[in-house]
């Protein structure tokens, strides 16, 4: 279901004259998110770039409020909210986000989320995922994909896949995940809507692309159209996980045929991080989304959805 | 457990400690971001779909726009005090109705920037 503009609210829980760059995907994201979830939203954050978006002093583009936390703690301190709300009677009506980037997530954090997840604390958490520890110098992180220069990965680009965090949050059995791209903000919006509604049902995970022109390598204005390539080369499926459920979302069904992908080429040749690839390379990432998509069909045929 | 004095002046400490913490909304958290462009986003009236339609079909400037500065009106009204001219909603426009230009040359520029050197 793709949503009219009229139907979306027009209030925003973002106010304009941010610190984060000129063409930066996180913004859209995390405006995005919390137009979604709206004002009856509280948020947990690790250091990221994000909370430098939360502002530096007295004042904050941020409407909701937004508890800033150690690295490692961000799923921690959205437990304790959440169990706070319980405790007053208000988890039906607020909801607790944890907004991590990809090292809050899949490094730094992932002890936290992986026991809050196991606890089934009630949360949303998402994750932004830019690729690299953006906030503090693009450096290298679990989630940063094959091949990509950062400044610990000067010469050669990554040498290791990057983790499927998605299989491993999989695997904690979350009532809900999806992965969505900010190439789509529709997507994002029902996504966290969606989220919402499964309050009370343990943490439910959402995993957002975050483009960023200065870690990635491209011009600010190709923020949108990279992402959207990351979608239509196959790379980056939307897709939602509800119940244990595998669900491609409708932007990305038409992927699934390998023909109607675009050359990953397109993608990786937009950016800086990516220029030094020789078609070995280009091999590796076209045997990776092959994979990727080979494991959802047979997925969808055992579930008899194909 | 007996609650004590000490107690409760603790917590009293910690509330006002988070209290004095607390921020406040307001836009231009960062200063009038306007100030870092370089191109500026022009909107071609002729050629934006809204504009002709009068209706609120498209706004695809709007959706995009990561630093919220392009309105959901007809026409779309650009926020020049905070865009940062990222020529995100250039790019995007499906009829190529918003044009970047060079900052110093654009038509209401008040030509406070990029002063001499
Ligand atoms: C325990 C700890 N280690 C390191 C840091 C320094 N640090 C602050 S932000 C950041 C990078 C965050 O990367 P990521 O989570 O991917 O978010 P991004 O900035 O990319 O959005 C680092 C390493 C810290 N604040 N705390
Ligand atoms: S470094 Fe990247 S993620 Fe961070 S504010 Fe800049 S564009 Fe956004
Ligand atoms: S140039 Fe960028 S910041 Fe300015 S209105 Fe367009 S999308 Fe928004
Ligand atoms: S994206 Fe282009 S056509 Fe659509 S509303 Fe904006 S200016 Fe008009
Ligand atoms: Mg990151």
């Amino acid at each position: 279901m793709v949503l009219k503009v009229s139907e979306i609210p027009e209030e925003e829980m973002m106010l304009s004259g941010t610190r984060l760059c000129s063409g930066c995907g996180l913004q859209l994201a995390y405006r995005w998110a919390l137009k979604a979830l709206g004002p009856k939203t509280i948020v947990t954050n690790p250091a990221s770039c994000s909370t430098v978006c939360g502002g530096v002093g007295g004042y904050t583009p941020l409407k909701v409020p937004v508890f800033y936390c150690c690295f490692e703690t961000v799923a921690a301190n959205a437990a304790g909210a959440a169990a706070a709300l319980k405790a007053k009677g208000q988890d039906k009506d607020i909801v607790v986000l944890a907004w991590a980037g990809d090292g809050g997530t899949y490094d730094i954090g992932f002890q936290g989320l992986s026991g809050a997840s196991e606890r089934g604390d009630n949360f949303i958490f998402a994750c932004v995922n830019n690729q690299a520890y953006m906030n503090t110098g693009i450096q290298r992180s679990g989630a940063t994909p094959y091949g990509a220069k950062t400044t610990t990965t000067p010469i050669l680009g990554k040498q290791q896949m990057n983790k499927n965090m998605l299989k491993i949050m999989e695997a904690h059995g979350l009532s809900y995940i999806a992965q969505t791209s900010t190439s789509h903000p529709r997507d994002i919006y029902e996504k966290f809507q969606k989220a919402r509604e499964f309050n009370g049902k343990g943490v439910r995970y959402i995993e957002i692309l975050g483009t960023c022109p200065p870690g990635w390598g491209f011009p600010t204005d190709k923020s949108i159209e990279l992402a959207r390539l990351a979608v239509q080369t196959g790379y980056w499926p939307l897709l939602e996980r509800i119940e244990g459920k595998l669900v491609i979302s409708s932007p990305s069904k038409r992927y699934m045929d390998k023909t109607k992908r675009k050359d990953i080429r397109e993608f990786l040749k937009g950016q800086s991080r990516f220029r030094h690839l020789k078609e070995a390379d280009f091999k590796i990432w076209e045997d990776y989304i092959d994979g990727m998509w080979e494991g959802i069909r047979l997925e969808l045929e055992k579930q008899g959805d194909l | 457990m007996v609650r004590t004095k000490q107690d409760d002046a603790f917590e009293k400490n910690v509330a006002r400690t988070i209290l004095a913490s607390m921020q406040t909304p307001a836009v231009g958290e960062a200063g009038n971001t306007g100030e870092w462009r370089t191109m500026r986003p022009i909107l071609h009236n002729d050629l934006c779909i809204v504009v002709k339609s009068g209706k609120p079909t498209c706004h695809l400037c709007w959706m995009y726009c990561p630093e919220i500065t392009v309105s959901r009106e007809i026409p779309p009204v650009f926020n020049y005090t905070y865009c940062k001219g990222c020529g995100i909603c250039a790019t995007e426009c499906p009829t190529k109705a918003i044009e970047m230009v060079p900052e110093k040359e654009a038509p209401s520029c008040e030509g406070n920037e990029g002063g001499e050197f």
